[in-house]
């Protein structure tokens, strides 16, 4: 949930970004050294081990849609503190910190454009906004990507990347499983596609809500997608998990995901299952 | 039921009671009657007194105290010709959630309901209320079978949350709750949801969903349990009162939210106090508010149940 507290990151905030200026990088997973522009090129993945970094929406934009026709809308819409939460810190300090540190409007964005000249209705997570967690702006706005899929009776594709539901909206937080689900719910009465991607990570509320409703789930390869965090359950069962457990994979094996697409293949892929489903 | 368990802030009323046991010994000789009822009516004051000032963590212990009511107990005192019903017809049978049919005075309805067990056997056999994803599955099940045959489905949330083990996660767990969440928000029978005792986040919402969410005076609500808010939020478990706090997790609390449409009055003292009267003013509750539901058009109800959901969430714009 609030990944953006631990001191030991287990999970890394690594959004290319924030990485140096230089002319290469190395990559967290294989230690491969990286080139900058061979790094572009393959759309921030490590073309040793394959490692996916985290990218903003920005860049899945610029990979998935075509060029110029993705408009962002509902940027206006901001967290309030309707709880006057306090924790070691006030909630409206960490909403002010993390507007700071990053240019996203909250941990979601949402938006239109076409996908090799289909119209869709887009969402995307932001990771870097208090690790993705899911309050009422998160809900709000997804309610309001999946209202435009039904008007504009056009397919639905979001990107998941959350650690779960944002803590200090208490229930309210809780409640935007039960309002994404349930659009989502207006979609499938439609006959709309919804395409559901699971980035590295997807875990707690949005799994156990919109990100495991799609009518084809996708993910990124070794994305961590599970309910409970790896930490949790550790500390929980008192063992050590299990090696590629809750990765895309074995997600994948256990059958909860369609597919693992390399970041490469996603427009493609997207657009072929659309053909077929819309 | 009883375990004369007390929680720490019930300590004077204990005393009291005491006094008054000690009395009663007395009085075999001599005549303490007046002396008696007088202690009486001052235990009664006193409880009533600290049940009006709890604050949100001592609710959560009385939410969680062992002799509180669970689904199990309703289905036998709230509801009449309970048939449990088990299995999810794909891996296996749940006991952390029952489901079943049941007769509610004169209606047939589906009952679904978090169950924890009452001593380490039972609880380790119900695994401490804790669902696995087939206890969603089952839920599932039910849901359609309700919907099948057209009956108002009764939903009993207490959970200390969904599992979090390793096999509950390969099943699926966080699929599992999702799809019970969809399928509930436009299931097309009514449904009601009784918070009866703890509401732990995800694992609670999963049989969550409704036309109408009632909750126990002593019940709570959230997104995360207190104990865990503290260990993520304040990097120690030493802060579960504030978490309570902070986390606004009480009946009243989520009634001015606007989540929660009716706060069910308990006894004096908790619903284990009194639990015949618990389980009959819910049977009352629930016998007029299925009623009521009754005279909405199928697409009115889903339509309802929508925007209830929907209208959830504070945002600035």
């Amino acid at each position: 949930m609030s990944w953006f507290l631990r001191k030991k990151q287990n999970i890394g905030d690594n959004i290319p970004r924030e990485m140096p200026d230089g002319l290469f990088t190395q990559c967290p997973s294989c230690k491969t050294v990286i080139y900058k522009k061979q790094f572009e090129e393959n759309l921030f993945t490590c073309h040793s081990c394959n490692h996916h970094f985290r990218i903003t929406w920005e860049e899945y934009v610029d990979i998935l849609f075509d060029q110029g026709t993705f408009v962002h809308t509902d940027t206006e819409v901001r967290s309030a503190d309707p709880l006057n939460f306090v924790d070691t810190k006030a909630y409206t300090l960490r909403l002010n910190e993390a507007y700071q540190k990053s240019d996203f409007p909250d941990a979601l964005t949402v938006g239109y454009g076409d996908i090799v000249g289909r119209h869709v209705s887009f969402a995307c997570m932001n990771f870097g906004f208090i690790g993705g967690s899911m309050g009422s702006v998160v809900g709000e706005k997804f309610y309001r990507a999946g209202k435009r899929a039904l008007t504009d009776k056009c397919p639905l594709i979001v990107i998941s990347a959350s650690g779960g539901a944002r803590m200090q909206e208490s229930a309210l937080s809780l409640m935007q499983m039960a309002k994404t689900s349930a659009i989502l719910g207006e979609l499938a009465d439609n006959g709309l596609p919804y395409i559901s991607i699971l980035t590295d990570p997807t875990t707690g509320g949005v799994s156990a809500s919109f990100a495991m409703l799609g009518d084809v789930n996708i993910a990124e390869p070794k994305a961590l997608i599970g309910f409970a965090g790896p930490r949790v359950i550790e500390q929980f069962i008192r063992k050590k998990l299990p090696e590629g457990f809750q990765r895309s994979e074995s997600v994948l094996q256990h059958g909860f995901l369609d597919k693992v697409v390399h970041r490469k293949n996603l427009r493609q892929t997207i657009h072929t299952i659309l053909q077929h489903l819309s | 039921m009883a375990t004369n368990y007390t929680l720490e802030f019930e300590k004077p009323i204990l005393e009291l009671e005491k006094k008054i046991s000690e009395m009663r010994e007395l009085s075999k000789n001599i005549d303490l009657g007046e002396q008696i009822n007088e202690l009486e009516s001052k235990v009664e004051l006193l409880r009533a007194e600290i049940y009006k000032n709890l604050t949100r963590w001592q609710r959560v212990q009385v939410a969680r105290h062992p002799d509180r009511p669970y689904t199990l107990d309703y289905c036998a005192n709230t509801f009449t010709d309970f048939v449990e019903l088990h299995g999810d017809r794909a891996f296996g049978d749940d006991p952390a959630i029952v489901a079943g049919f049941a007769k509610l005075k004169d209606k047939s309805v589906a009952v679904i309901g978090h169950q924890k067990g009452r001593d380490t056997k039972s609880n380790i056999y119900r695994n401490f209320g804790m669902p696995n994803p087939e206890g969603y599955r089952k839920a599932l099940r039910v849901l359609r079978l309700a919907e099948k045959f057209n009956k108002p489905v009764i939903c009993l949330l207490d959970t200390p949350g969904a599992y979090p083990g390793i096999e509950a996660e390969d099943r699926g767990q966080a699929q599992a709750i999702a799809e019970n969440l969809l399928v509930m928000s436009k299931l097309t029978v009514p449904i009601i949801i009784v918070v009866i005792g703890e509401g732990a986040s995800g694992g609670a919402l999963g049989i969550g969903i409704g036309d109408r969410i009632l909750m126990l005076e002593n019940a709570w609500y959230s997104v995360i349990a207190p104990e865990s808010c503290s260990s993520i939020l304040w990097r120690s478990w030493d802060f579960k009162e504030q978490a309570a706090e902070s986390l606004r997790l009480t009946a009243p609390d989520l009634s001015s939210m606007g989540i929660v449409d009716h706060i069910v009055t308990e006894p004096v003292g908790g619903a284990h106090r009194s639990p015949q009267i618990m389980f009959e003013s819910l049977s009352n509750l629930l016998y007029s508010e299925i009623n009521k539901l009754s005279t909405l058009s199928l697409d009115e109800l889903i339509a309802a149940r929508r925007k209830k959901f929907y209208a959830m969430g504070v945002w600035n714009e």
